[in-house]
């Protein structure tokens, strides 16, 4: 394998990563308005990702630097081929992000309530529009001959669009549900559990949709073959969940996102960003990568980087293991003091006693 | 205004925008990360509040510079893809490495500290935020190596038009970043010491005039106790003065750190961009003297009405130089020169779009780079000097009863901000017409790397998207700015009871407390 075809494959995988880690926390962001019932079970929810969720977005983050790093090209045209999505993305992200932390900042209803639809809208858009991208890197830009959009804002969009979005959205939210089964106790987990057995043939259907039309499109044999796993994972989690055991049937959902995913770059190689307008401006592994050094370069540090940051990121999943519960939350004023509210809206400051 | 003005505009908020989030959570964090260790070391109560307390307000303002991060990332591909596709072998890599050395560090260590209170040994959380502080250091170091080498461009060979990197080493030691980068360290520093300065100051002058703290005959303070508000008590005066000694040293000591890195670069400016140092001093004729007032239309492009009021002779030239009698070359001769190497007009080649064939801008407008020369060294001055000033009133234990001092204090807080942003504009602005400026000391060498700005945007995105986003990430800006600093406000007056409810609960004995069950020592 040539420099670029490994590069290929790691950018693969950092998606991979993305969306299995992020994808939990999206679809828990999701759930915060679909599952919970209550201002404290969606506290559970929250935090079931509190301490995660960040580390699992610098993935995101990672794979767009490395997709700049080593396909600058690739980069390039598809970030600025999908402006308005990526906006919104952007916004959805930025919302999302400050959601979490602010949420519990000051104790009032209409605060809360305000975030938590930052949270669920913010985790939706970005789901969608992170979708829509990797669908449409997988079937194409009407790319002029530079590599740049022709045709307008909205040029981008397609069924594919809309089936990509489909198939993260789907897949985050049972894969949410999976997650929750393992993180939390008591009625939370077991209503978890009944709710991945009933959707998830549903909430993966888009995706081995999506699986199957780029299979049709350009697939191989060995990328049939990933389909093929991708599939029996799926079934076999489904029918794992249904015999209960929780555990197993995440790390089937894992498995099945890598296979799908991989079933996906596999068939499209080496092609990395078709061209709907002529199949010359295709951007493919070789027209669109950086030089051998830096490559080379790139690969050096990502052996040694990438291995620490599973290290410490599992290292802080063991930690934070323990279920949670209802029981773990503390109320709500242990956050935010109750006087505080009361300092800053109306100044009752009592008089010193005298001599203090 | 054509789509490259509004990317230049869009570029320009966004990034002053993080570079708000980011010297306060540079500079924070790593204050927190030493009062966390003295308490870690010594046990005293007043540093693991100063920890809790600062480390709140820490919090607040983090996650903003993530949010804002993200966009940055992005947007060299959505806007600047011509950008993108020319840099890309080089400029990639430090960005890619970013992520993958510090923000993963950063995200994944941060969360371990916030929720990890009661989940690990103290020494282990201790070192989580140490951690932290050092992947925030990092991905300084990472980013400034990519904008360093848009100033002054190492390492790389010329491949079919485009730089190729050739000596990973010449980037990664680039000397523009090594000098930038403890600059940058150290002016977040200052961000951090008036940000403490401030709200100490704040809290310390509530306290006498909640007639908590009294001030005894030879003016030496006497602390007391305010039993009905949480937190109120002897150890609180003592967080609050610690906190705002510990910022006025920093204060003073960015400073210093500031002006010794600051003037390495000046000289390494007039090497590598003699008309971003031209630009900065307003100088049109070649001379030796630093202007510290020049008026007229400083920023008129031909020169013919700006006149130095007051200059120091000799001073312009020690700062390039070293000594006081080089004349340092001023915008008019250096005018020619630039469009003998570079071009009188940007060539007729269609990434310029309709700028093809126009003439070429050498000299970047002055007004601001005279103006952001001055307001990042005069804020940065300012607040060393008002720090100064602070710790000789505060001798005595206690801040003075002036309401207008206190005011003072909280407003200077912004000095350090400014002086950051204004040090970015200059110095990214000052860079114009480049976007990638060349390097002088390959002139005219077959591997000479430069760029217009000019040809940098996509050329497939239209003045409408760009005005749409520009006008949403304004907007969503502005908004996400008056909630943080309302909450910052907020929790400021709680004091340290609203970042340690243990405080609060001695008070709130209704005795339904629900008690939890220590999974989490944090929650959302
Ligand atoms: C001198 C330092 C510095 C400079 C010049 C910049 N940043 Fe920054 N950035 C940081 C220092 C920093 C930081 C201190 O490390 C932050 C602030 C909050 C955080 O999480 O990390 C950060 C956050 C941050 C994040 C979010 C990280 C996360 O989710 O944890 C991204 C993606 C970027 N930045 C990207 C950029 C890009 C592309 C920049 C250039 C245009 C840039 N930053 C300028
Ligand atoms: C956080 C610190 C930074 C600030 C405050 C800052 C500020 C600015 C400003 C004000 C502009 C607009 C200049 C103009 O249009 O005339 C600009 C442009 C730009 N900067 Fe920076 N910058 C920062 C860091 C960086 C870094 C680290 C990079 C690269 C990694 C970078 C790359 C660019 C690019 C590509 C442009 C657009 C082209 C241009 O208009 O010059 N900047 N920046
Ligand atoms: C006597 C004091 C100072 C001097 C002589 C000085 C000098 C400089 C110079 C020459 C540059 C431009 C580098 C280039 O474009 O190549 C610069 C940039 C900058 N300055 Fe300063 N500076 C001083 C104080 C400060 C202070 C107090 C702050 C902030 C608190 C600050 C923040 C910045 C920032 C953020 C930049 C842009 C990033 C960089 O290039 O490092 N400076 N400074």
């Amino acid at each position: 394998m040539n420099l670029p075809t490994v590069w290929f494959c790691a950018v693969a995988v950092l998606w991979i990563g993305y969306l299995f880690l992020e994808g939990f926390d999206l679809g828990v962001g999701m759930l915060m308005k679909l599952f919970a019932r209550d201002d404290d079970e969606r506290r559970v929810l929250l935090n079931t990702v509190g301490p995660v969720w960040d580390g699992n977005e610098v993935w995101l983050i990672t794979a767009g630097g490395a997709t700049f790093a080593a396909f600058p090209r690739w980069y390039a045209s598809l970030f600025s081929g999908l402006y308005l999505p990526l906006t919104l993305a952007l916004v959805a992200l930025i919302f999302r992000a400050v959601a979490f932390e602010y949420r519990g900042k000051i104790a009032s209803a209409r605060w809360t309530a305000a975030w938590d639809w930052a949270i669920v809208l913010g985790s939706f858009f970005a789901a969608f529009c992170v979708g829509a991208m990797l669908a449409l890197t997988t079937t194409g830009l009407p790319l002029d001959a530079n590599g740049d959009r022709v045709g307008g804002a909205f040029a981008w969009f397609s069924g594919y669009a809309a089936l990509g979005g489909a198939a993260v959205v789907g897949f985050a939210l049972v894969h949410a549900l999976a997650f929750l089964a393992l993180k939390t106790d008591g009625e939370i987990r077991l209503r978890a559990h009944l709710a991945f057995r009933r959707w998830m043939p549903l909430g993966v259907l888009p995706l081995v949709a999506w699986v199957i039309a780029i299979q049709l499109r350009s697939g191989a044999w060995w990328s049939w073959t990933l389909t093929a796993v991708a599939a029996m994972a799926a079934v076999a989690s489904w029918m794992l969940a249904r015999r209960g055991s929780e555990g197993r049937a995440f790390l089937l959902m894992a498995l099945f996102l890598a296979a799908g995913a991989a079933a996906i770059f596999s068939a499209v190689y080496p092609v990395v960003l078709p061209s709907t307008l002529d199949p010359a401006n295709n951007l493919t592994v070789a027209t669109a990568s950086s030089s051998p050094y830096t490559l080379g370069l790139m690969s050096i540090v990502a052996l040694i980087g990438l291995p620490l940051v599973l290290v410490y990121q599992s290292w802080t999943y063991w930690v934070f293991r323990k279920r949670i519960t209802l029981g773990s939350i503390p109320a709500a004023h242990n956050v935010v003091p109750a006087f505080l509210t009361r300092l800053v809206t109306g100044r009752e400051v009592p008089e010193p006693p005298v001599g203090a | 205004m054509d789509a490259l003005e509004i990317a230049r505009w869009q570029f320009g908020i966004t990034t002053v925008y993080h570079f708000m989030m980011v010297p306060l959570t540079i500079g924070l964090g790593l204050v927190v990360a030493v009062m966390q260790t003295v308490w870690f070391r010594t046990r005293k109560p007043e540093y693991l509040r100063m920890t809790k307390f600062w480390g709140k307000l820490f919090l607040i303002n983090f996650i903003m510079g993530v949010a804002t991060g993200l966009v940055q990332e992005f947007q060299f591909g959505m806007a600047w893809s011509e950008y993108s596709r020319f840099v890309g072998d080089v400029f990639g890599a430090p960005l890619a490495l970013e992520a993958l050395l510090a923000f993963f560090v950063e995200s994944t260590f941060l969360g371990l500290w916030i929720f990890g209170w009661k989940l690990l040994r103290p020494g282990l959380h201790l070192a989580a935020l140490w951690c932290a502080v050092a992947g925030s250091a990092i991905s300084a170091y990472f980013i400034i190596v990519a904008n360093s080498w848009m100033q002054h461009p190492v390492g790389v060979k010329v491949v079919n038009g485009h730089p190729v990197m050739t000596d990973a080493w010449a980037v990664f030691t680039n000397n523009t970043a090594l000098v930038a980068v403890p600059h940058t360290l150290l002016g977040s520093l200052g961000v951090a010491g008036a940000f403490l300065l401030g709200i100490s100051w704040y809290h310390l002058w509530q306290r006498r005039k909640d007639g908590i703290d009294t001030v005894g005959e030879d003016g030496r303070v006497i602390p007391g106790e305010n039993p009905d508000l949480p937190g109120r008590d002897r150890i609180d005066h003592r967080v609050w003065l610690r906190s705002l000694r510990i910022g006025a040293v920093v204060a003073m000591i960015s400073f210093a750190g500031t002006a010794v890195t600051g003037d390495i670069q000046g000289k390494l400016m007039f090497v590598q961009q003699p008309m971003k140092m031209a630009a900065a001093e307003a100088a049109c004729h070649d001379g030796t003297s630093f202007s510290v007032l020049s008026v007229g239309d400083v920023g008129s492009k031909d020169c013919s009405n700006v006149a130095a009021v007051i200059e120091i002779p000799g001073l312009l030239s020690f700062l390039a130089h070293g000594d006081f009698n080089t004349d340092v070359k001023g915008v008019n001769s250096l005018i020619p020169q630039y469009q003998a190497q570079y071009g009188k007009n940007l060539p007729n080649n269609p990434i310029y779009g309709d700028r093809a064939g126009e003439a070429i801008q050498y000299v970047p407008v002055m007004e601001v780079t005279y103006w952001g020369f001055r307001m990042m060294i005069g804020f940065g001055g300012l607040a060393a000097l008002a720090a100064a000033v602070a710790l000789y009133l505060t001798r005595k234990g206690t801040v003075p009863q002036a309401r207008w001092l206190m005011r003072l204090a909280v407003v200077g807080i912004l000095a350090p901000f400014g002086a950051n942003a204004a040090g970015w504009i200059f110095t990214e602005m000052g860079r114009q017409p480049f976007v990638v400026a060349p390097n002088p000391s390959m002139a005219g060498s077959f591997d000479q790397v430069f760029m217009f700005t000019a040809a940098a945007v996509s050329p497939g995105v239209s003045a409408g998207e760009l005005l749409t986003s520009l006008i949403v990430f304004c907007v969503v800006y502005a908004a996400l700015m008056v909630v943080e600093v309302r909450l910052l406000w907020r929790y400021t007056r709680g004091g340290v009871a609203s970042a340690m409810p243990e405080l609060a609960e001695k008070h709130d004995d209704d005795g339904e407390h629900k008690q939890s069950d220590d999974v989490l020592a944090f929650a959302y």
